[in-house]
């Protein structure tokens, strides 16, 4: 298993907690995923009932690593300043840092994206940037400090899948010793498992899961997903061809005209 | 003074930022916060100092992915 920054994770698998119909079933679907990380995010305290304390008891209790983001953040500014609000409020220097480019496509802004990541790494954050599957981000990123690259799949929320392989494949080639995690997009579990068979290291999604009409089964599907993707990977699987080969010997059939 | 709470204007009596959160009623909770754009740690809040018109942003763990 790939070490992310230090760490040894118990899953291949990242799992998001927004959007489920409700608390028990977010739980029952971390149960079923067997995922080994949570996002989570920090939002205003609306009144004073404690809503934040319970869905941080709730986190707790699922007894995964918490990795939270700075979604939602349009400029380098709002997005430093949310990942120091989240390590206090989390205890951990792991940020899943968004600086967010377009408002339609939530792409990142590269630039600030960069920006970003520098002041934070500086800070002692490990940052898990959310990327687009550019080479020369990569790199800008892994200059900056960054020890884990988190390319998207598909814009946020889209359950398109991978929209570029040929990108994401030559991501991986061009830093074979990085961490990286598919990010955003996926939508069905064949998703997840070619990511893997891409060669990345996780996966990391949340709508897939909690918009399924059934989260937790949607949730195992994604767990199974993975880990057959992540065999086949290291089962080397056969080149692909253009022309048909005979899988039957052809020395030794009867002859029949 | 009438200061800026998550976007809404509340009067609070005092000026020390720690003391403002305590008359809010988030003495005991669990949050995070941001003075004028500007991220105050806990161990800060008790030497931050609030001026009315500041903006002042309180944040909880929430649902992300």
């Amino acid at each position: 298993m790939r070490q992310f920054y230090g760490a040894t994770l118990s899953s291949r698998l990242m799992l998001g907690t927004a959007q489920y119909p409700s608390p028990a079933i977010l739980t029952d679907a971390f149960r079923r995923s067997d995922a080994g990380v949570a996002t989570v995010s920090v939002r205003r305290e609306a009144g004073r009932g404690g809503e934040g304390q319970d869905f941080w008891d709730l986190i707790a209790a699922l007894g995964v690593k918490v990795l939270p983001n700075t979604a939602g953040c349009h400029s380098v500014r709002e997005a430093v300043t949310t990942a120091h609000m989240a390590r206090e409020l989390f205890d951990t220097t792991w940020i899943k840092l968004e600086v967010i480019g377009h408002s339609d496509t939530l792409q990142p802004d590269p630039f600030g994206l960069v920006e970003a990541a520098r002041i934070l790494c500086d800070d002692g954050f490990e940052v898990f940037p959310y990327t687009t599957e550019d080479l020369v981000l990569a790199d800008r990123l892994l200059e900056a400090g960054c020890q884990v690259l988190m390319p998207w799949g598909a814009p946020i929320g889209t359950g398109l899948g991978l929209n570029n392989i040929y990108g994401l494949r030559s991501l991986r080639a061009h830093f074979p010793d990085v961490a990286m995690v598919i990010d955003a997009g996926l939508g069905l579990p064949s998703h997840a498992t070619m990511a893997m068979e891409l060669g990345y290291d996780a996966v990391l999604l949340n709508t897939a899961v909690s918009k399924a009409g059934d989260p937790a089964q949607m949730a195992k599907a994604f767990a199974c997903a993975v880990e057959a993707g992540f065999l086949a990977h290291q089962a080397d699987p056969m080149p692909a061809r253009d022309m048909a080969a005979p899988s039957t010997p052809v020395i030794g059939k009867a002859f029949l005209e | 003074m009438k200061i800026l709470v998550n976007a809404e204007t509340k009067e609070v009596s005092t000026h020390v930022l720690s003391d403002i959160l305590v008359e809010l009623g988030y003495g005991d909770v669990k949050i995070a916060t941001a003075l004028n754009a500007a991220f105050v740690a806990k161990t800060a809040r008790a030497q931050t100092q609030v001026v009315a018109g500041d903006r002042l942003e309180i944040v909880t763990p929430r649902q992300g992915g």
